[in-house]
């Protein structure tokens, strides 16, 4: 029975705490004698702080103290970019964690307070005078770039954070020789993330000792651990960060933020436990936003459909200051995607890094890979239009041909398997398409706009050789690490350096042991999250947990299974290469009977009354997983529209999600994944953006104005798979967590654009809201 | 200036002074330490502190602690009787219908609102039930289809 566990989709370990209230988030912590900070933000884009006045303050009921960035600078270091992409002549303006002379985004951090209570901290920021010289605003990052904009950074002329380029074949020659090109601008909006726990950091400084603890909304506790050890400057060993229950990151919870710092900072200054708990308005302002890229994009193709050549400019708006890892988003994750699932021999690419007047933008669920499959496929799409043929037809013709162990791409890496027809099959059978398309035909005839949009992907996760991170430039490993603990009664405790947070890995990383040595999976319990407890890690993010992580859980299993047997073979006193395996018991082959289960050896190794010569005593293993290379899961999702002419409403009806994550471990908690991701690139193309006006302000600045997705908007969703492993993993796994996003961004937009095709309209920015679908439909019918 | 209050939540008695300004939930997470009920916003849209007040599904971001002098609440922590998983949550635990649990106890206690008002919804029927509640990491769907389960098992059909 327990053989089976591996790969089946078994309730969630985690979930008897958090259906209960049980679990605990940090704004759940409460320590004794804990204060409350709160912090003033700039209301301005963009100003000089001429002075701060922090004198009304003093006196104010339950106030402790009040800090400035007089106070920190020089204490703080300046917060840190960690992904140096190189060749790119990166500059690395400051980022003070308090702004002392200027403030260059709505929420940029200039004053402190800390109080008893978090109502009285509030009530104090009122009574801080700051006086601003408000400067010129800049947020559109291809506006930013130009001679003239605004300089956000006196260091940064025209705002160009960097210049990646990226070329493979030639690009030139394939677009002079081309029979047909197809080009757009594409817009992809800024997006606030939204994970449902608000950011929230709790200092505990004890200065007798030298130690910080710092419970803190991480995605990756031990980057936050380095990343405060370098800010705050305690040192690395006496600092311990723990992320306790997570309420989901998307990416959001990656970047080391000067909230943390700053809360850090007011620990130490007053010896006592400190709090800071965002808004989910401040949230909204300062917690790092995803993609902002405006896309010049043209594709290059022979009059049969074949793509012959792909070229963009990009600029990516980088907001006001670089993140954790910001710049790695739009170049290493968006470009060297490019190719997409097709065999385009010409790539080529130029990606402005560009500074503007928001909130700083960073990794987003999908991180860089949604943007370069929008580009891909909106091309794709156009291109079928433009040669007048079925857009699934221009897919087949140019997908990469299955392969099982690598195949390397104009853009410089090696996929690792694949087989872009079957998943593409597989959608097109489920949703029927020739009906599909039928009915969309039927339906013009009664003047309805139906829309059938598909989304092919290929994208990169797993993340990644440590090797190519340096090249690369990111400031630190991707391996992963595992404590594989058995205990004298056979229990077993596995400790790792991934910290997920929604994921459900304490459910498959059980199931992984389960399937390794044939123990029960409530046997296992798997613990994350605590830099003090858990072996050294970089953290959940990039779809990369179960890949590397879950490799590393695999890899010290099976060290334990190997001294299982050699234990067993000494006390079943045989040859160990006389001694097999299966379903949890060790035995000399032919004899069955003659065995030692895992717990007898668990018992036996633990108590070390009878080791074999040289034998260490316990039963525990860890590895340190180190990949060899990235896994390149991909897929086919489908959408069914319906637009409304009369008023722009777009209507999602139907939803069919194909994906080959390689071998999965737990089907429903992919199946899951799958969903939200789905959801989550599905809002982006119909309702969600952020908005800045003119002057830098967020008119999107609470969950009135940002339109998330809700139940009633959604249709249900199909979700089907197919399984090709990644050949270079111990488990064949690949990784699931983003693919829903990368996809169906595009599905959804190319579908809406189906829909409106005889109505004249080719291209609308994102989201597609009724007005925008409304005056497009209206500009193109009066003949513009 | 603080104002004496007394409720019963989950069964127990609570009381206290608080400033009038206080917010329910804030007293229900500060003061009585039951921190299962979260706070996911700031402008009553997201439904993460949804509780039971005097038998009622409500948003106790949008209440104050003393309007609610004298109810009877009941949150997450006091949903089942500690023996035996109230069926929602039995259904979201069956259906996958979390992922990071933020949302999820205002997400049953809405549940539990809905199959009060109408013990045997459709699926449509519940995601428009639920839409005052903000998920941002299952798409939903198993979340509808976790309350679909539990209404057939709490007699709805
Ligand atoms: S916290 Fe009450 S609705 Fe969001
Ligand atoms: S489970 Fe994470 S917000 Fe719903």
């Amino acid at each position: 029975m327990t053989m089976r566990v591996f790969g089946s989709g078994i309730r969630r370990r985690e979930d008897p705490r958090l259906i209960t209230g049980r679990a605990s988030y940090t704004d759940d912590i409460k320590l004794q004698g804990m204060a409350h900070a709160a912090i003033l933000r700039s209301p301005y884009a963009h100003a000089r702080i001429r002075s701060v006045d922090t004198s009304g303050v003093e006196g104010q009921p339950g106030v402790l103290a009040v800090f400035t960035g007089e106070d920190t600078d020089g204490v703080l270091n300046g917060i840190p970019c960690a992904w140096l992409i190189p060749e790119s002549d990166l500059k690395t303006p400051d980022h003070p964690a308090i702004a002392k002379d200027r403030v260059r985004y709505v929420g940029d951090a200039v004053a402190v307070v800390v109080a008893e209570s978090r109502y009285e901290a509030e009530d104090a920021l009122e009574r801080i005078e700051v006086d601003y010289e408000p400067l010129e605003v800049v947020v559109s990052p291809r506006e930013a770039a130009q001679d003239g904009a605004p300089q956000i950074h006196d260091d940064v002329p025209n705002n160009v954070a960097f210049t990646w380029a990226l070329a493979g074949g030639d690009t030139d020659e394939a677009f002079s020789n081309a029979d047909v090109t197809v080009g757009d601008t594409i817009m992809l909006q800024r997006l606030i993330a939204n994970a449902m726990e608000p950011r929230s950091a709790i200092a505990q400084w004890v200065g007798p000792t030298g130690d910080l603890t710092l419970w803190s909304t991480s995605q990756n506790p031990h980057i936050a651990r380095f990343l405060t050890s370098v800010v705050t400057g305690v040192p690395e060993h006496k600092v311990r960060v723990i992320a306790p229950e997570v309420g989901g990151g998307f990416g959001s919870k990656i970047p080391y933020y000067p909230d943390e710092a700053v809360t850090a900072f007011c620990s130490m200054k007053l010896g006592i436990p400190v709090k800071w708990t965002e808004t989910r308005s401040e949230d909204y302002q300062i917690t790092t936003q995803g993609r902002d890229h405006v896309e010049e994009v043209e594709m290059a193709a022979t009059s049969d459909g074949k793509i012959t050549g792909l070229r963009t400019t990009v600029y990516a708006g980088l907001g006001a200051y670089l993140s954790t890892a910001s710049p790695g988003i739009p170049t290493i994750l968006h470009g060297l995607m490019y190719s997409g699932p097709y065999d385009i021999p010409n790539i080529s690419g130029t990606i402005y890094g560009v500074f503007n007047n928001g909130a700083p933008v960073d990794a987003y669920r999908g991180a860089g890979r949604p943007e370069a499959t929008m580009l891909i496929e909106r091309l794709v799409d156009l291109l079928a239009a433009k040669l007048d043929v079925d857009p699934v037809e221009v897919r087949r013709k140019n997908f990469i041909p299955a392969f099982e162990d690598g195949h390397d791409v104009a853009t410089g890496i090696t996929y690792d398997s694949g087989d872009y027809n079957a998943t593409l099959d597989i959608c097109l059978d489920a949703a029927d398409y020739a009906s599909l398309r039928a009915r969309q035909a039927d339906a013009r005839k009664e003047g309805r706009h139906v829309g059938i949009g598909v989304g092919t992907y290929v994208e990169i996760c797993g993340l990644g050789p440590s090797q190519v991170a340096g090249a690369v430039g990111f400031q630190g490993g991707l391996w992963e690490s595992a404590i594989v603990r058995f205990h004298p009664t056979g229990k077993v405790n596995v400790m790792v350096g991934s910290s997920p947070h929604g994921q459900g890995e304490e459910t498959t990383f059980a199931q992984i042991v389960a399937g390794e040595v044939g123990v029960d999976v409530d046997d296992v319990e798997v613990i994350h999250g605590d830099t003090d407890i858990t072996p050294m890690g970089w953290g959940t993010y990039g779809s990369r947990t179960t890949a590397v992580s879950g490799a590393a859980v695999a890899v010290a299993t099976r060290k334990i299974k190997e001294k299982s047997k050699a234990l067993a073979a000494h006390l079943l006193e045989a040859a160990a290469e006389d001694i097999e395996y299966e379903g949890g018991r060790f035995f000399v082959r032919g004899s069955p009977d003659q065995h030692k289960t895992i717990q007898d050896i668990a018992l036996m190794a633990n108590v070390a009354w009878d080791m074999p010569e040289g034998m260490e005593p316990g039963l525990e293993a860890s590895a340190f997983y180190d990949p060899p290379n990235f896994t390149y899961p991909f897929g086919a999702h489908l959408a069914v529209v319906e637009v409304d002419a009369q008023t722009g409403h777009v209507e999602l009806q139907q939803y069919y999600a194909v994906d080959d994550c390689g071998v999965q471990i737990n089907p429903m908690i992919v199946e899951g994944q799958v969903h939200g991701g789905v959801v989550q690139g599905a809002g982006p193309a119909l309702w969600e953006g952020a908005v800045y006006d003119d002057d830098g302000q967020l008119l999107t600045g609470s969950m009135l104005d940002y339109a998330l997705p809700r139940a009633d908007l959604l249709p249900e969703i199909e979700v089907l798979s197919n399984t090709t492993p990644s050949p270079h993993h111990p488990l064949g796994v690949k990784g699931i967590g983003e693919a829903g996003t990368i996809a169906s961004t595009a599905a959804v937009y190319n579908a809406v654009m189906d829909a409106l095709r005889p109505l004249g309209v080719s291209g609308v920015d994102m989201p597609l809201t009724p007005e925008k679908v409304w005056r497009a439909i209206n500009q193109s019918q009066n003949g513009g | 200036m603080k104002v004496p209050v007394e409720m019963t939540i989950n069964g127990r008695s609570y009381c206290g002074e608080v400033e009038p300004r206080q917010l329910l939930v804030h007293f229900i997470r500060e003061e009585a330490g039951l921190t299962g009920t979260k706070v996911g916003c700031d402008t009553s849209q997201c439904g993460s502190c949804t509780v039971r007040l005097d038998g009622i599904g409500v948003k106790s971001c949008t209440a104050l602690t003393v309007q609610a002098d004298g109810s009877s609440i009941t949150t997450i922590e006091g949903l089942s009787d500690g023996v035996e998983l109230h069926p929602l949550q039995e259904a979201f635990w069956n259906k996958h219908g979390l992922q990071c649990g933020f949302c999820t106890p205002g997400m049953i206690l809405a549940a539990a609102e809905l199959l009060r008002t109408n013990p045997s919804p459709t699926r449509d029927e519940i995601r428009h039930g639920l839409e005052g509640n903000i998920c941002r990491c299952t798409g939903y769907q198993n979340i509808v289809l976790a309350v679909e389960e539990a209404a057939g098992k709490m007699g709805g059909s």
